[in-house]
């Protein structure tokens, strides 16, 4: 069944405390390549059926209105894929 | 994101070109307030410039509107106010002299408009904000409350901002690691669109620890260090708290912050190594209008000059214009001014922290704040005129046309009960009404007794810490305020707050020893609210004066309105007691059984404006309750003494929802049940049973008095020429018994008052 795969960022400009206390434990590690860490969310919904421009329109529109906080998270894409999630 | 290569506004360039276009306006800026920096720079403001005087001479920086009336707290004073004042209104936070070395800090401060956009990280940063206001003084922060407004509980956006503004607060303040010890939360329509978040801190410190925000000494360092700098609420400062947010405003980056609380106290415990190994000549939190209020409020306070290389801010978002850094809000910054000789020894304590921080530059002799980007110089001012010396205004005061015709709409015209079955269903649904039910699901999402210390705290009158571990001495806090009784008489109204809030921590045993105000209004353009606010000042500054105890400190909201529907006035007060052993405190509840029970203070037909009017008329109108401060002085005094004989087990204050309520709250505060009667209030005070249940009457205490100190505490009562009056006993069956009316299980009374909240909001976590 298709999949439509949501992705939300904390803005940009915002303060990401989670990606910062990532960073911070990669640099404990060592781990010195990498100068920022920023963790948004992934949303995987399963389509019952076929996803048309219509649909994906719509998801589109609930993931600005439901899946993310406008004020603070933007939803950076929202994509189709064939493969089920596994369980 | 703005463009990075367009060259700056430098001073020589703005000087060459005074024809330039810029956009005041859209920066909440007035013409004549341009016209005023041009006057002063004697050229045009540079972009960078006019970010700083457009966000620090917005209402919310500069109190322009409010600043003629709040010079009352300071004239309005007497020898004793001052005595145990170490520092008093316009610094960061007030700071009062509790004895034995020791001083406690509070300030109250709104954080309304960022909790109605983004509930949870508006009221989190709004905890954070306060708790760097006490950290700055030099204090160890120890406790936080809030005092909240929501819209109609039915309402399903006020859902929203409960969940979200709960969350945001429970989650900074549980992370900081800070007890919330109480605070208040009312439900009104008046409040649909613009939630009050109004949040509290108290810090404790020792005398000698005490410090004070300025930048002295030529030569001295410029730091800034904690969090870095991106493009959180970039304006928020002037176009969130200066107009009507729906308008937006021309900023495309966000007008909120993200709070980190485990970064804030990492800071709290740099700031206080810094301090203690005496590194720091002094600490600026950061809020507001960022760096350019800190630089600019360091200078005035100071030797008058600073220079500063903005590009060595640590930038988190390296697009950032010099305006945006100027304006930025981001959260947990501190900038601290050091002497060269010990900035090594502070490079390393900070850095032991693991807090990321630059020396951007340093206080100079030539009475200018300086600031250059990359060289070139883009802000030349002198520093008061952007900090200090903003505009004031004496706006235009109406007395408001509708406001006779609501006080002659007296609450006396409205059917009361008489029967004993509308008797008890009213009680019944005043109980469970949301204003007057009870509010643990809010506050069991708080941490209430992390560090240890609490000995007080929700559902207490107020909540109590103890400050010294060896001898038990403490402090106490309460806010109050009755938007309904303010709407009716906004003087009255706030010296009622002041009052209760007084009141509420004499209860406790405490001796209300000072007051921080946080002044919740309109908009100031309004020539009403700006009479609602000038009489409500003049209470609260008329009213301190009369107990005694001074304003410390605090914070003036206005453009608080629904669409064009200002707020109630809400002046939410804050009253400090302190305890000399928090072991003596005077628990709020009923304990055991055999105790009498007594009303102290007299019940007057005093329905208008109260929580009965509005639950079962829906009604405002009338004149609010009689306001006798040298009576509630005397009650204080009164139950301070009883305490001291050890004569009291237990008291609880009267106000919202009268004597019903609060008997109600006595008994299930410990389960512990009762039976009272109301004979004698009403023959002694001549009115009915409705008013003698319902009635918010001020300067009424209930007090539970052991059987054998009964004649003592008569006595007492007698000596002193306070009215007092038995009216029950608490025994040992779960049912509370009130004679002729109702008898009830304590299961049955503690339902009605629990779920209210619960049914709205989702299940009460750990009853």
């Amino acid at each position: 069944m298709p999949v439509i795969v949501v992705e939300v960022m904390p803005k940009a400009e915002l303060l990401d405390p989670q990606g910062k206390a990532v960073a911070g434990a990669l640099a404990r590690l060592g781990k010195n390549q990498f100068s920022s860490v920023r963790i948004g969310k992934r949303f995987e919904v399963t389509v019952d059926g076929q996803v048309d421009d219509a649909l994906l329109a719509e998801v589109r529109e609930l993931a600005e209105d439901m899946f993310s906080n406008s004020v603070i998270e933007d939803v950076v894409s929202v994509t189709v894929t064939e493969t089920a999630p596994t369980a | 994101m703005s463009a990075t290569t367009s060259p700056a506004d430098t001073v020589s360039h703005a000087a060459a070109t005074p024809e330039k276009e810029q956009p005041y306006a859209a920066l909440g800026l007035k013409p004549d307030e341009y016209l005023a920096i041009r006057e002063i720079l004697g050229r045009r403001p540079t972009s960078g410039e006019l970010a700083m005087y457009s966000v620090m001479w917005s209402e919310h920086c500069s109190y322009k509107s409010s600043k003629s009336y709040l010079r009352q707290f300071g004239t309005k004073t007497t020898e004793k106010m001052r005595k145990n004042l170490m520092v008093g209104m316009g610094e960061n936070a007030g700071v009062v002299d509790v004895g034995g070395g020791w001083a406690v800090t509070f300030k109250i401060e709104s954080h309304n408009h960022p909790s109605y956009i983004e509930p949870f990280q508006g009221a989190a940063t709004g905890v954070g904000g306060i708790v760097r206001d006490i950290i700055s003084m030099g204090a160890r922060p120890v406790a936080v409350m809030d005092a909240l407004r929501f819209g109609n509980i039915d309402d399903p956006d006020t859902a929203r901002v409960v969940h979200g503004v709960v969350a945001g607060i429970s989650f900074y303040g549980n992370c900081l690691g800070l007890p919330n010890i109480g605070g208040e939360t009312y439900f009104d329509s008046v409040y649909q669109a613009n939630p009050l978040v109004n949040a509290l801190a108290v810090g404790v410190l020792r005398h000698e620890d005490l410090h004070l925000a300025n930048a002295r000494g030529v030569g001295n360092k410029v730091v800034l260090f904690g969090a870095r700098t991106g493009g959180d609420g970039i304006g928020g400062a002037s176009i969130l708290a200066s107009d009507s947010f729906s308008a937006g405003g021309p900023t495309k980056r966000p007008a909120v912050q993200v709070g980190d609380p485990f970064a804030e106290k990492v800071l709290i415990e740099c700031c206080l190594e810094l301090f203690q190994q005496e590194l720091v000549e002094g600490i600026q939190d950061l809020g507001a209008a960022g760096i350019s209020c800190a630089t600019s409020e360091l200078a005035s306070n100071g030797d008058g000059g600073m220079f500063i290389e903005l590009e060595k801010v640590l930038l988190r978002d390296p697009t950032l214009t010099a305006e945006e850094i100027l304006m930025s809000e981001s959260q947990e910054r501190m900038m601290a001014i050091v002497t060269p000789s010990k900035l090594a020894g502070f490079l390393e304590v900070v850095k032991k922290w693991d807090v990321e921080t630059s020396v951007l530059g340093e206080v100079t002799d030539t009475g200018r704040l300086i600031i250059n980007w990359h060289g070139e110089q883009i802000v030349n001012v002198e520093p008061r005129t952007v900090a200090v010396d903003g505009p004031v205004y004496d706006r235009p005061v109406t007395y408001p046309t509708w406001i006779d015709a609501l006080n002659a709409d007296s609450a006396s015209r409205l059917a009361r009960p008489t029967t004993a079955s509308d008797l008890k269903d009213q009680i019944f649904r005043l109980i469970g009404s949301a204003n007057l039910a009870d509010k643990r699901w809010i506050t069991n999402q708080y941490d209430t007794y992390v560090l240890g210390n609490t000995a007080l705290s929700f559902p207490d009158d107020g909540g109590m810490v103890r400050v010294d571990e060896e001898s038990g001495l403490g402090f106490a806090v309460a806010t109050d305020a009755n938007g309904r009784f303010c709407q009716l008489d906004p003087f009255q109204g706030a010296q009622l707050a002041l009052a209760e809030a007084f009141r509420n921590v004499a209860v406790t045993g405490a001796t209300p020893v000072a007051v921080s105000d946080c002044l919740n209004f309109g908009s100031p353009e309004n020539p009403e609210v700006m009479w609602q606010f000038s009489r409500a000042v003049e209470g609260i500054a008329d009213g301190c004066m009369e107990l005694e105890i001074p304003v410390t400190g605090g914070n003036v909201s206005f453009y608080n309105q629904t669409g064009d529907v200002p707020i109630h006035p809400t002046p939410v007060i804050a009253v400090l007691g302190v305890i000399d052993d928090v072991a003596k405190r005077i628990p709020s509840g009923w304990q055991d059984e055999g105790n009498n029970i007594y009303l102290l203070g007299v019940t007057r037909e005093e329905l208008d404006g109260s929580a009965w009017s509005e639950v079962i008329h829906g009604h405002l109108g009338g004149r609010p309750p009689i306001v006798d401060l040298a009576g509630e002085q005397r009650l204080a005094d009164l139950i301070r003494y009883g305490n001291e004989q050890n004569i009291i087990s237990s008291a609880h204050d009267l106000a919202d929802g009268g004597l019903a309520q609060a008997l109600i709250e006595s008994a299930l505060r410990f389960g512990v049940g009762a039976r009272v009667w109301l004979g004698e209030i009403l023959e002694r005070d001549g009115v009915d049973v409705a008013t003698a249940l319902f009635s918010e009457s001020t300067g009424r205490v209930i007090v539970s008095v052991p059987r054998e100190d009964d004649v003592k505490f008569q006595g007492l009562c007698e000596g002193r020429g306070y009215p007092a009056l038995r009216i029950g006993v608490t025994d040992s069956r779960d049912t509370f018994e009130l004679q002729d009316v109702f008898t009830a299980s304590l299961d049955e009374l503690r339902h009605a008052h629990r779920s209210p909240l619960a049914d709205r909001f989702g299940p009460t976590i750990g009853v």
